[in-house]
């Protein structure tokens, strides 16, 4: 020890870094700057939101069993689809990326952290903050934010029931949290990267949340803006969005969809990482094409941002931009198609097992590959126009979030939970979960692709009578898949309490970093950093 | 010893890198409002949204072009519901290019309080908004009209000579609102 010390006593005492204890009890987790810890607080936390959204999706579900009103009034509809968008977007997908990004991250590149531990600790911490103010409309008098996730202006500004400040408040807050955990990201990947580690011998895991953080870095702020627009909109007299005073509505939808495509890819191209480390891992085989990789993910990204307006075909754009805006869109489809193709590349002639993180990964690459083939037929201009805001458009969005970023969650949740909780999960029942929700999911979401096709419209409690058959079958795959979740509750408990004890690298074709500490993972790893070759 | 240097060396490389990252985050706050006129630019240029001229435009007399004719309709709409009647005195009007003509609107407010309207027009097609030009217009200001009271509004405006020939039809709408609120405050 040395005078040099001194500048690091601070850090030291918040970090405990060279000391292997912790605090216990409640204040272990309020006051943890460990990576390891934060992320399990995320890990939870996105879960707890999940079963939250998912809860209101099941009332949703439970109106539209049958035709008529039988158990909300439309407003409170409205209330249940908004804030279960917003709950499943900001509270479940984000924050579990973003748990396994802290998990697994500094594993992965041999870094002792995040490069940013007290920031970590702070961005976590708010987030729950912002949950509890965006629920707590719902406890008043004039109800929960019923505008849409998309809270399209004048929806939010003139016709808003009163929950536009919590709103406001609470995506700032979300925004704020997703903005400092995306600055840590960049920070660890870029400087904490074991020695010998060059970028492009990072693992793709890595390197589809170094781009994923650049996004969020890119337009969280963007969102900001947008919501602070509409807070001055409504409370303080601007006309940023009001047609009355000079503004325009249809400008609304603009800023929001230049923040709200990237946040698409936002939250995808993190199960693109997650999926890329599994397949290989169960095939037995390298990574088919890792630089094409690298590259068809940068160039989403990149593309993400000139494509927001084919959320917007009939909003009355000139041909032109309808145009660029539908061959842009059609462009994505090539990385994209280059990285399924290399996902198949890497199982073909592979000694594969069927193993759940397997089983997940390949139902995620066909069911995502689905719902990219609708987006596809989304993103054509003229059919657009019949497809735009009906079940299709749903069916679409939840194939590729719910089998795709979900199920990509699940299989990196199977995959690493022997490194997090040093037991082997239980198969059968793990399995038990994949299969329920694979059949599940495909009877909740796969008949909403005709039923928009046939023009039932989104956002509404009541459904013309041709709907019902379908929509009875659709509401109870909705139940099943929402009681299937419990049975990945049930495995996690079961896995952390006991069962096998897991070797330190339990799946015999994994490689990275993470699998040569012990399992379960001791509480600081790599405090002197591997070396990579 | 030898790790705590390195520790030292990447808190320097940190604090560069987050530096960086603070002010984009910083300059992409900006950019979202900075959309804000760009999108009026935009509009203009190409006449995306079919907003006219918000302020008098000055007659250039580039002459008449009597060889085409253009009609132009006339729309009303009240926003929410606002408890006036108002519209155009006549429905269409069939003008030359270059040509400056007069067209009334009768307002009233049929309620027992003082509301302030602003009428917001629109043209359609989108890309004709750029050609129509609004010499005198009552959007150029606001409406009050006390309780009951009624007036005739007047519009004057010519359609430039430049407008595109496959054009032989514009729809000026007029969107009513009541902005009492917002001037009170």
């Amino acid at each position: 020890m040395t005078i040099n010390t001194i500048n690091e006593s601070l850090d030291d005492a918040a970090t405990d870094d060279h000391h292997d204890h912790k605090m216990t009890g409640i204040k272990r987790w309020l006051y943890t700057t460990n990576h390891k810890d934060i992320g399990t607080l995320y890990l939870w936390f996105a879960f707890i939101m999940l079963l939250t959204g998912g809860a209101l999706a099941m009332v949703i579900r439970a109106e539209l069993f049958q035709p008529g009103l039988q158990i909300v009034e439309p407003d409170f509809f409205n209330q249940l689809t908004t804030v279960h968008g917003l709950i499943m977007v900001f509270g479940a997908i984000m924050p579990a990326f973003t748990g396994f990004a802290n998990w697994m991250l500094p594993m992965m590149i041999g870094a002792p952290d995040m490069a940013l531990p007290r920031m970590n600790n702070w961005s976590f911490w708010i987030l729950p903050f912002a949950f509890a103010i965006l629920l707590s409309s719902f406890f008043m008098e004039s109800g929960a934010p019923n505008f849409g996730w998309t809270f399209y202006a004048p929806l939010s500004t003139t016709y808003s029931n009163g929950s536009t400040a919590f709103f406001v408040f609470a995506v700032h807050i979300m925004g704020i949290s997703s903005i400092m955990g995306a600055i840590n990201i960049v920070v660890t990947i870029m400087n904490l990267r074991a020695p010998g580690m060059t970028y492009m011998k990072m693992p793709l895991f890595v390197w589809t949340f170094f781009i994923t953080a650049y996004l969020l870095i890119a337009v969280m702020p963007v969102l900001g803006g947008v919501v602070t627009m509409l807070l001055t909109d409504t409370y303080f007299g601007t006309s940023f969005f009001d047609a009355a005073g000079g503004g325009d509505p249809v400008m609304f939808q603009h800023i929001f969809w230049f923040f709200g495509h990237p946040e698409v890819y936002i939250m995808i191209l993190p199960a693109f990482g997650i999926v890329s480390t599994i397949i290989p891992a169960f095939a037995r085989k390298k990574l088919f094409g890792y630089s094409s990789m690298v590259y068809a993910t940068a160039s989403i990204a990149l593309l993400s941002f000139i494509v927001w307006a084919h959320h917007m075909f009939t909003t009355g754009m000139p041909l032109f931009g309808e145009l660029f805006f539908m061959y842009c869109t059609m462009l994505i489809a090539v990385p994209t198609g280059v990285k399924v193709f290399n996902w198949v590349a890497t199982m073909w002639r592979g000694s594969m097992t069927f193993e759940t993180p397997m089983l997940f990964s390949i139902a995620f690459v066909i069911l995502f590959t689905i719902g990219g083939f609708s987006g596809l037929m989304l993103a054509l201009t003229p059919v657009d126009f019949q497809y735009h805001d009906t079940y299709f458009v749903v069916a679409h969005f939840h194939y590729v979030l719910v089998t795709g970023s979900l199920f990509s969650i699940y299989a990196g949740a199977y995959f690493w939970l022997p490194k997090w909780t040093g037991h082997m999960y239980s198969e059968t029942l793990a399995r038990w979960h994949f299969w329920c929700s694979l059949i599940s999911v495909n009877l909740l979401f796969f008949p909403m692709h005709f039923l928009g096709l046939a023009g039932m419209p989104r956002r509404i409690p009541d459904y013309a009578l041709q709907f019902a058959d379908f929509n009875k079958w659709v509401s109870i795959g909705g139940f099943a898949f929402g009681l299937s979740q419990l049975m990945f509750l049930a495995v996690v408990i079961k896995c952390i309490k006991g069962g096998k004890k897991a070797p330190a690298k339990p799946w015999d074709g994994a490689e990275g970093l993470e699998w040569t500490v012990e399992s379960p993972a001791p509480y600081h790893t790599f405090s002197t950093p591997p070396k990579v070759d | 010893m030898s790790e705590k240097r390195e520790q030292n060396t990447s808190k320097t490389n940190n604090n560069k890198v987050i530096k960086k990252l603070v002010v984009l985050v910083f300059a992409m706050f900006g950019f979202g409002f900075a959309l804000v006129p760009l999108y009026d630019i935009f509009c203009d240029i190409t006449g995306l949204n079919g907003k006219t001229n918000d302020v008098s435009a000055t007659y250039e007399n580039d002459g008449i072009d009597i060889s085409r004719t253009v009609t132009v309709q006339f729309i009303t709409r009240m926003a929410k519901a606002i408890p006036w009647e108002f519209e155009p005195v006549m429905n269409e009007m069939t003008v030359h290019p270059g040509e400056v003509k007069y067209v009334q609107f009768y307002a009233k407010n049929k309620s027992q309080q003082d509301i302030v309207g602003q009428a917001v027009p629109s043209v359609s097609p989108g890309i004709a908004a750029g050609y129509f030009q609004k010499i005198e217009c009552f959007c150029f200001t606001q409406q009050p009209l006390k309780a009951n009271e009624e007036v005739e509004m007047g519009l004057q405006f010519y359609v430039d000579i430049d407008l595109p020939s496959e054009i032989t039809t514009l729809t000026l709408s007029y969107t009513l609102y009541d902005i009492t609120t917002k001037v009170d405050s």
